[in-house]
């Protein structure tokens, strides 16, 4: 047996061209005759554009040309659409308001482009776009959703009065008050959940060229999901139709989910290369990802969680206003409802849970989904309840949410999941075992002799992954199935090609799916390569996101792997004259159980290609192809805990000590799942202690950098002690339930509970900055002072 | 337009470019070495890390002029010959020190300039000076554990 199959910490196979310097990022493109896109972007949060004088720009030297939104649209390219369309409450759909690439008479926010200029170099068509003048007419701005929905607030698109987009609800209202009315103690929270920008490093990037002679079209991008791209850009933007367009996600650094929406600069490098015949790159700058990338999270929320006599949760009723920005992104709408609200019942047996939630415009960038979208929003509403509902009730936070616990499996929740399996008991246990939870009073007395405030925080995190399954997505509104597609190509020679729909973009899926093929077929991986993110080479597939590439995309191979392996038994019983049920693939061979009768594995393939042997019947070739559709979603679960010491001098928050106990279902390989792990809990500390997306009251984006906005760096952040401790997903057939999002879900509410424990303060908000935290505990002083 | 002459990664060259051509836009666009990159645009994500006369330097804080007549070691030259690796950069794939690999070049030359430093003042390279040390580059997929391993890992593979 090879030691590279399911379960071996194989190291990675794309790492060579990474740590050489020979990755291909979008920007490391040169096409012959390029030329290079800049953008004129708005540098008012909501105004009507009165004028566009080109002029000066267009005798500039190097410049190509001008273009504006009046062009784009009269060229027929259509506007950027939702994908997923939510209806209010009252039957009526979402008030969707229309989005060009350039904006044509009003901007919406500050980096809203209203014009493109194309020069020969980058510099000269940077210094062009600033030579373009537009003629604004100011209009009062708003940026929050506190002001937004005020009366007599700016209305930022005619079709969305009050700049509502939609009023949504699930769970059974009357139920849900009616338990609460009968509870015992009751636990209330305002909790905001702050805006983020996801930051992946490498900026966004597009390379197009229009090839006239063919009438085709060739887009580099930096894409999690090329053929969703290629699909939206053909159906809905009428760029070019799918078999005129290729679109192809190289090397792509990092996403977090700002890279699967088909952005405005994609759409319009696509259109300026056929308006110039020319190839046209725009690469963002940071100043501009920070402008234009889809930021995420942004909810204000109050909730209410009842507790019988006993400790027992009676009901949770929660109301959220999202701000969904300026337009609305591509799933924009889907990630303050269906990937939030239908966790709310956490790890928790609740017979009643209510949600309703309302989101609006206003003038800021799209909001959309970045890493766990929506469900980390919604860990950290009931998370933070739990912990504080044990405070209040003075119980033990850990068995609190253990006399809680779902235990019986398949769990029916009352907003929409099934909980398919899970060990919620076991990972508290494992958890608070490597966390020394037992140790933690002596190690705050400890702290207290040097005058540190200590504290412990829990969180017991759930989320839906695997994402989806298309009927019950499409029953919910989404335009598009969330099913993925694979095809395995056995070459003559027994080396073996994946084409798989998902795309890797730091994931490791060169090595965690040819691990697959090698566990299957008994082959080295090295003779196993991984083809993705090109429309021209790999059939249709949905992208990565969601947690999604192993339990469906995976699944897909799997089960194009079965095909393939049932085609090699026939051939190989066909030539060794044996019964198919007496073959077995093993050690490079394919053999007859118990006999010394064997082929090597390249002479299956071989004998496929040449055909000379075949059954009767049987077409030549070795490749099969499969689509895989899950059944249900995943449930990814697990236990964090997080210590901390603060200084109450300063309100500085250090982090000594993080555990995480996580339940994925099957690991393929422990050491890219324990990376994503790591990157996640950091991702979700960042949020926790210093990211904030902040706009001014008039939608100027104050945090456009990183001297402004604050990314976790090395010496913020601890060496983390993470486990497994895993019930396998009955729902796919390889039992995986998916790691990508589990760290920035599970790890923010642990975070503030630990820093709330060591101050004695429930009303923290994120980012716990030390002036924050600083504040908080005056406040507890200033109480103690006033008793 | 100024012809910039300066050694990269052992050779000679020599481009004429624009006076306020940026170092890394040298290396990236002129030479064609695309293992430099850019992340930021306030020289604070150390993706364009490069060595200037044996020193780390974001490389987009320079304009190339200012490295004329230099020596410079970009990612594609840090190995001892075409089909080896620099001890550093096995550490980072030997402790799955990187993810999406963006960050990595700046990652692996800031490393080993560190280890340079700290070897050349008998300091010692503990956990807490690699942390420090790592201040001026981020990256977003690893949160760190693992950079901070290979780091040390590569240190003393290095000795």
């Amino acid at each position: 047996m090879t030691d590279q199959g399911i379960g071996a910490r194989v190291l990675r196979k794309e790492d060579k061209r990474f740590i050489t310097g020979k990755g291909k990022y979008t920007d490391d493109i040169i096409e012959p005759n390029q030329a290079y896109a800049a953008f004129v972007r708005s540098p008012h949060a909501h105004a009507n554009v009165k004028s566009i004088d080109a002029s000066a720009a267009e005798a500039m030297e190097g410049v190509e040309a001008v273009l504006n939104g009046h062009q784009l649209t009269g060229d027929g390219i259509g506007n950027i659409i939702c994908g997923w369309g939510i209806t209010s409450k009252d039957g009526s759909p979402m008030n969707m308001g229309a989005w060009s690439a350039l904006a044509t008479d009003k901007v919406r926010y500050v980096g809203d482009a209203v014009a493109v200029v194309i020069a020969d170099s980058k510099a000269q068509a940077q210094a062009a776009a600033e030579a373009v003048i537009v003629e604004y007419d100011v209009l009062p701005a708003t940026s929050n959703v506190l002001a937004t929905l005020k009366d007599g607030a700016p209305q930022i698109h005619e079709n969305a009065p009050g700049n509502l987009i939609f009023d949504w609800e699930i769970g059974n209202k009357d139920e849900t008050d009616a338990a609460l009315a009968t509870a015992h103690h009751k636990t209330t929270m305002d909790i905001t959940n702050n805006r983020l920008s996801p930051n992946p490093m490498e900026p966004r990037s597009a390379v197009a060229t229009f090839n006239e002679a063919d009438d085709h079209y060739t887009l580099y991008t930096t894409s999690q999901n090329p053929h969703v791209a290629r699909l939206v850009l053909s159906a809905f933007y009428n760029v070019a139709p799918e078999h005129k367009l290729r679109v192809i996600a190289p090397d792509v650094g990092g996403g977090f989910g700002a890279k699967i929406y088909i952005y405005p600069e994609e759409i319009v490098c696509l259109w300026a290369s056929m308006k110039t015949n020319r190839s046209v790159k725009w690469t963002s700058t940071r100043s501009e990802a920070f402008l234009t990338d889809a930021h995420g999270r942004d909810h204000v929320s109050t909730a209410t969680m009842g507790f019988d006599k006993d400790n027992n949760i009676v009901g949770f009723k929660i109301n959220t206003k999202a701000n969904l920005g300026a337009y609305m992104s591509l799933f924009s709408s889907s990630v303050p409802t269906y990937l939030y609200a239908t966790l709310l019942s956490g790890q928790y047996n609740i017979a009643n849970v209510y949600c309703d939630v309302q989101t609006y415009y206003t003038n800021t960038v799209p909001v959309d989904a970045y890493r766990g979208a929506g469900r980390p929003e919604a860990a950290y509403l009931i998370e933070r309840v739990m912990e504080t509902a044990a405070r209040e009730l003075g119980v033990d936070p850990g068995e609190l949410r253990r006399q809680n616990f779902v235990t019986q499996f398949p769990h029916q929740t009352p907003v929409i999941m099934a909980y398919d399996s899970g060990d919620f008991a076991g990972n508290l246990d494992e958890a608070k075992a490597a966390a020394d939870v037992a140790g933690f009073p002596a190690r705050k007395a400890e702290a207290a002799s040097r005058g540190k405030l200590r504290g412990l925080g829990y969180s017991n995190y759930i989320e839906a992954c695997g994402i989806a399954p298309s009927a019950a997505v499409g029953s919910l509104g989404a335009g598009v199935g969330l099913w993925e597609s694979a095809e395995v190509r056995v070459n003559p020679v027994g080396t073996i090609e994946i084409l798989t729909g998902s795309h890797s973009h730091g994931q490791g899926h060169e090595t965690t799916f040819a691990q697959l093929v090698s566990e299957r077929f008994d082959l080295p991986t090295e003779n196993i390569q991984i083809v993705h993110g090109d429309t021209d080479k790999v059939q249709f597939g949905m992208g990565t996101y969601g947690s999604r590439s192993g339990a469906v995309g995976m699944s897909a191979i799997s089960k194009a792997l079965d095909k393939v392996e049932a085609k090699v038994k026939k051939i190989a019983a066909h030539v060794l004259e044996a019964s198919e049920d007496d073959i077995i693939i093993e050690g490079g061979e394919v053999k007859v159980k118990g006999t010394d009768k064997a082929m090597g594995w390249h002479e299956v393939g071989l004998s496929a290609y040449t055909a000379h042997n075949l059954p009767e019947g049987m077409e030549p070739g070795l490749k099969e192809g499969a689509f895989y559709d899950p059944t249900n979603f995943t449930f990814p679960a697990g236990c964090y805990i997080c210590e901390v010491e603060v200084d109450p001098a300063t309100g500085v928050t250090e982090i000594v000590q993080f555990t995480a106990s996580d339940d994925f279902g099957t690991i393929i390989n422990p050491m890219i799942v324990e990376g994503q792990v790591h990157g996640g809990i950091t991702q979700g500390i960042g949020q926790a202690m210093m990211e904030h997306a902040v706009y001014d009251e008039g939608g100027q984006l104050l945090s456009g950098s990183y001297m402004d906005y604050c990314m976790p760096r090395a010496d913020d952040v601890p060496n983390y002690t993470v486990s497994h401790h895993s019930t396998v997903c009955p729902g796919n057939p390889l039992g995986m339930k998916g790691c990508g999002e589990a760290g920035a879900i599970g790890s923010p509410p642990a975070v503030i509970n630990a820093i709330t424990d060591a101050i004695g303060n429930n009303n923290l908000h994120m980012p716990a900055t030390p002036s924050r935290v600083w504040a908080a505990i005056q406040q507890v002083s200033a109480a103690h002072a006033a008793e | 337009m100024t012809k910039i002459s300066m050694t990269v990664n052992g050779k000679a060259r020599s481009v004429d470019v624009p006076d306020n051509t940026l170092l890394v836009d040298y290396i990236r666009e002129n030479l064609r070495l695309t293992g430099t990159h850019v992340g930021c645009d306030t020289s604070q994500c150390g993706a364009c890390v490069v060595h200037v006369d044996g020193q780390a330097v974001k490389s987009c804080t320079m304009l190339a002029a200012a490295a004329q007549g230099a020596e410079v070691t970009t990612i594609e030259g840090v190995a001892a010959g075409k089909d080896d690796l620099h001890p550093m950069q096995t550490a980072f794939k030997e402790n799955h020190g990187l993810q999406c690999g963006f960050c990595t070049p700046g990652m692996i030359m800031t490393a080993t300039d560190m280890v340079k430093r700290y070897k050349e003042a008998g300091k010692t390279l503990d956990e807490d000076a690699i942390r420090e040390e790592l201040e001026g580059n981020i990256c977003r997929c690893t949160g760190y554990h693992n950079i901070v391993k290979s780091i040390a890992d590569g240190a003393s593979k290095m000795a």
